[in-house]
């Protein structure tokens, strides 16, 4: 095994991009989304979540472990790249680019966003509407949300795309075309969650 | 046949001394001639090196062969794109025409690169069919014709550099081995023969620097000037290591 982990980190790299983390960002995007109907209705889904059983468990293996390999290797992996964008401009070239810059907004977002909201919980704050409510009234903050979020969900739908790739499920140029149609839509739909949740909370 | 101004072409020309020393740019401009590629056009340079000042010069360094797009030898970087010179034709770029080493490449002077780590990297494959035995090992196993066909274009790889050369993830910083090796992977994995070998050298490509180092943007395909279907063979590749990482961690009967 250890002649190839090179290949055992970038299959696992791959791997939890999608499940658990993707399938993460999808839920939470969902749950998220109780905000346009209200207050009430966010602080509901908000408790639920909160009062899943075994949830350290949850966040730990779900969360916390999958996010930090994905991040640090991550980081890796976009800065041993030499992008060249200005040379040949194609749309997978770009695509290339823009999954390692999105990656580094998402992480710099999410390390904000996890302090703000899940380390002032442990803190004793109490995370709710009324919290991102005042979060988002400043609008520095809303737009740096809005952009973090739709980051987060570009990665995770180009990072779909190439998970397929990268596991040899799409192998014919085919297959790999309507693969781009379907993480588009994938990441037009998504972003339409999210960015509908954010505004709701002012 | 009279023309009242020779026409004439500009190169802007990249060049690099020794393999340590720093690179500069000279400019040279050559009467024009019809139907000139830029090969031909850097023999008339080297005929009498004087460039755009008038200064005498050292002719220019710079790797060729076959001269028709099969050896992949005179690969350069004209015009920002890397490709073969032989088949640059001058009425067919923008002038001045700019001329760069393909820098993945240790520059060994001028538009001179070696290419030795693509050579390495095809040994380290195994991009052959081992037919050598002791004793006469007989005919082998005969192959479907339309595979064939399909072979040949894998098979057309000159290991030219220019998908290395485009590719973001080969570069100083990573020891990927790049697309061109990995397809000939695809290429002898194919063969009645060579899939007896298949194993190691799918094994050989999931090592460091192997396959998983590639990244996807594709600049690969688009840029090979035989039209391989370099991401194609690299997707197939990915599935095969797959199954291969598969086999080698819950067991198989196989090898």
């Amino acid at each position: 095994m250890a002649g190839n982990r090179e290949f055992f980190n970038r299959r696992l790299h791959s791997l939890l991009g999608v499940i658990p983390v993707g399938l993460f960002l999808v839920q939470h995007l969902v749950v998220n989304h109780f905000a346009t109907g209200g207050e009430e209705s966010f602080n509901n889904a908000a408790h639920f979540m909160e009062s899943l059983p075994f949830r350290i468990f949850l966040e730990t293996f779900v969360i916390y472990l999958p996010l930090l390999f994905h991040a640090i290797y991550g980081l890796y992996i976009a800065f041993t790249a030499k992008n060249n964008t200005s040379r040949y401009s194609y749309f997978r070239n770009w695509m290339f680019m823009l999954q390692r810059i999105s990656g580094v907004i998402t992480l710099v977002f999410v390390a904000w966003h996890v302090w703000e909201t899940r380390v002032q919980a442990a803190f004793g704050a109490e995370v709710n509407f009324q919290m991102m409510e005042n979060i988002l009234a400043n609008p520095f903050m809303f737009w740096f949300y809005i952009i973090g979020v739709i980051s987060a969900i570009f990665h995770f739908a180009n990072g779909l795309w190439s998970f397929l790739v990268s596991w040899g499920i799409t192998v014919s140029p085919r297959s790999q075309v309507i693969s781009t149609y379907v993480t588009i839509g994938i990441f037009i739909a998504l972003s339409i969650v999210g960015v509908r949740a954010l505004t709701a909370f002012i | 046949m009279q023309e009242t101004k020779a026409k004439t072409v500009r190169f802007v020309i990249s060049r690099q001394d020794t393999l340590d020393s720093a690179p500069y740019q000279e400019e040279f401009e050559i009467d024009y001639r019809p139907n000139m590629n830029v090969i031909s056009a850097l023999m008339e340079i080297r005929r009498n090196p004087v460039n755009v000042k008038g200064e005498n010069t050292t002719p220019i360094a710079w790797d060729m062969n076959c001269l028709e797009e099969v050896c992949g030898a005179c690969s350069m970087v004209i015009n920002g794109k890397p490709r073969q010179s032989c088949t640059a034709l001058v009425d067919q770029l923008e002038q001045p025409i700019r001329l760069e080493p393909m820098r993945t490449f240790p520059v060994v002077r001028d538009l001179q690169v070696d290419r030795s780590r693509m050579f390495d990297s095809l040994k380290k494959v195994k991009a052959w069919i081992p037919i050598d035995g002791t004793y006469d090992l007989g005919p082998g196993p005969r192959m479907p014709e339309r595979k064939r066909q399909w072979a040949y274009e894998l098979s057309k790889c000159m290991t030219c550099g220019v998908c290395l050369e485009a590719c973001p993830n080969v570069n100083s910083k990573s020891d990927f081995i790049g697309p061109a090796p990995l397809s000939q992977v695809r290429l002898f994995n194919a063969h009645p023969t060579g899939e007896m070998n298949k194993a190691e050298r799918l094994e050989q490509i999931m090592g460091d620097g192997g396959l998983a180092n590639c990244g996807n943007s594709q600049n690969c395909v688009q840029s090979c000037p035989k039209g391989i279907p370099l991401t194609t063979s690299i997707a197939a590749l990915n599935r095969d290591t797959t199954f291969q990482s598969f086999k080698n961690f819950f067991g198989s009967d196989q090898i």
